[in-house]
């Protein structure tokens, strides 16, 4: 983005402010084997952007060397400004990066209003924590209903649902979604995209999705890049990667 | 039937103390999977912080029985979060078997200190607490039974709730049951882990201070044997499971305690352990755990 009118320095300075989250030049290793080889992407605030791919294209990985679950070898993480390579996760989430794992990873022994509780693990202030709750619940009725039952008990649906609900709990600027749609009720999962768009749009919160299903993916982003074993291969506005005739051989399965 | 009586009251209060000592076993294991062995050995350092504080409040009063199992708690509370820091936090992330092998190493380090520290000769624990006997019926209770019976169900209590009541307990629980969830939503685990051994190690103290009132002589060894039981009694309650290691701890001192006062007395350990194979070829999870595949 290029602001013509404006002077340099100032130019510079809202273009860092718009960049939610640069990844630059990211390596990670399993031991000897590098599962990413060198990523690097941004996102602009207040959009949703997908990494689309095949399995082991290192779209988990990604997300997990930006939450801190796993050390970045090389290349570095910035987030609104900062650099965080190197904090551990739960200081990013105190810094409004939450990450919905791969799996839902609900405490399932845990009520639903346990789940979202530890959501908001690191806020003090009751009022507002009661103000998001509304919120998830107005997103997400079906978790007002299910308050006191333990989040194992839930359907595939409902726990995506919480893992969700409880991720914005903590209140995230950057909302990191990895593969919602895994293993749920194919009804469920239109719902469950027509949400995350509503997330984006009534609050304004970013949104990286990580996504199997590349169509679903590439019809609510605004941006996409295509991961190949470990490195960006394509990138671009995802309504022009869905015209893509080398990715809908790939991907799109047209 | 007084008889029974008697025996299951003894059962009793010997099954809480290994409950309390179970139960630090069980949350530690709740939190990291493995066992922490050294456990054994911070009972044992309670009983003898209690031993030297009990020289300096008066005998035979509630009041100092209380200062002193304050103390040994606090103490022990401190030791186990030290151990933590210094032993298991550099081999986060290892393979459990190192773990073990260190905790195993941190236990010899324990018992042999406490030989240097302390001398191996047995002492004598001071009557910190009253002691006298009442008559119910054909039933007598010691007063040193009570006290056990009162603090340990009071410990209980206290350890529900702040599992099941409080920002710190339900953190506890949620890095039991999914660690990385647990980062995700911003909690720190290093300090929930050292927390829960803190939290162990102190329920390991009181059990120290009350079983050395029941047996009034401690060594630096004498966290061997009582350990070992508190072990069982967490496997056979399902390890992991809080509510479980006090159940297999009761059961495990009344079974005891009842096989003790029968003609079977010398295998009194033996039928204890029997026991425990016998229910675990039916419950392989423990009385009150839960199957589950092993994560890879």
């Amino acid at each position: 983005m290029v602001f013509p009118s404006l002077p340099l320095s100032v130019s510079i300075c809202v273009h860092l402010w718009l960049k939610m989250l640069s990844v630059k030049n990211l390596e990670v290793c399993y031991g000897a084997i590098s599962a990413l080889r060198d990523i690097s992407f941004s996102i602009e605030t207040g959009r949703i952007v997908t990494l689309i791919g095949a399995n082991g294209a290192g779209k988990t990985t990604t997300l997990r060397a930006i939450s801190g679950l796993l050390r970045a070898k090389r290349g570095s993480i910035t987030f609104k400004g900062e650099d965080i390579t190197k904090l551990p996760p739960h200081l990013i989430v105190a810094r409004g990066l939450c990450h919905v794992p791969e799996g839902r990873m609900v405490f399932s022994n845990l009520t639903v209003d346990e789940n979202l509780a530890m959501g908001a693990y690191l806020r003090r202030d009751k009022a507002k924590i009661a103000e998001t709750r509304e919120y998830v619940f107005s997103v997400f009725p079906r978790l007002k209903e299910r308050l006191t039952q333990a989040a194992g008990t839930l359907s595939g649906g409902e726990q995506q649902m919480l893992a969700i609900g409880r991720a914005l709990m903590g209140e995230p600027q950057l909302l990191m979604l990895d593969e919602p749609s895994l293993g749920i009720a194919p009804k469920l999962i239109s719902t469950i995209f027509e949400k995350i768009v509503e997330i984006n749009q009534s609050h304004g919160i970013t949104i990286l999705l990580v996504e199997q299903n590349a169509n679903l993916a590439l019809e609510i982003s605004h941006h996409a890049y295509v991961l190949e074993t470990g490195v960006v291969a394509m990138q671009g506005p995802s309504p022009e990667l869905r015209n893509d005739p080398e990715l809908k051989a790939a991907y799109l399965g047209a | 039937m007084s008889e029974f009586l008697q025996q299951l009251l003894n059962g009793l209060s010997l099954g809480a103390i290994y409950a309390l000592i179970a139960l630090g076993y069980t949350m530690v294991y709740g939190v990291l999977r493995f066992i922490n062995f050294a456990h054994a050995d911070v009972f044992m350092v309670g009983a003898f912080i209690g031993y030297y504080m009990g020289k300096l409040v008066p005998e035979n009063t509630i009041w100092g029985g209380l200062v002193v199992l304050l103390v040994a708690m606090i103490g022990c509370a401190l030791l186990g979060m030290l151990i933590e820091r210094l032993a298991y936090r550099p081999l986060r992330g290892a393979a459990t078997l190192n773990v073990l092998i260190t905790a195993i190493g941190v236990s010899l380090l324990l018992q042999y200190s406490g030989q240097v520290f302390f001398g191996a000769t047995p002492r004598t624990f001071p009557a910190v607490f009253p002691s006298v006997n009442f008559a119910l019926g054909n039933l007598v209770i010691s007063s040193n039974q009570v006290v056990v019976i009162v603090v340990t169900a009071l410990l209980m209590v206290g350890l529900q709730l702040i599992v099941y009541r409080t920002r710190i307990g339900t953190a506890m629980r949620a890095v039991s049951l999914n660690p990385k969830a647990a980062q995700l939503v911003g909690i720190n685990n290093d300090i929930v882990i050292s927390f829960t051994f803190g939290l162990g190690s102190a329920l390991a103290a009181a059990g120290g201070i009350l079983y050395a009132l029941n047996y009034p002589s401690i060594d630096p060894l004498m966290g061997v044997m009582p350990g070992l039981k508190a072990f069982v009694a967490a496997v056979l309650g399902g390890i992991g499971n809080i509510p479980g290691a006090a159940l297999g701890g009761l059961l495990l001192g009344i079974v005891e305690t009842f096989v003790n006062g029968s003609q079977w007395s010398t295998y009194k350990d033996a039928i204890a352990f029997a026991i425990l194979i016998i229910i675990l070829l039916f419950r392989p999870a423990g009385l009150l755990g839960k199957v589950s595949a092993e994560k890879v």
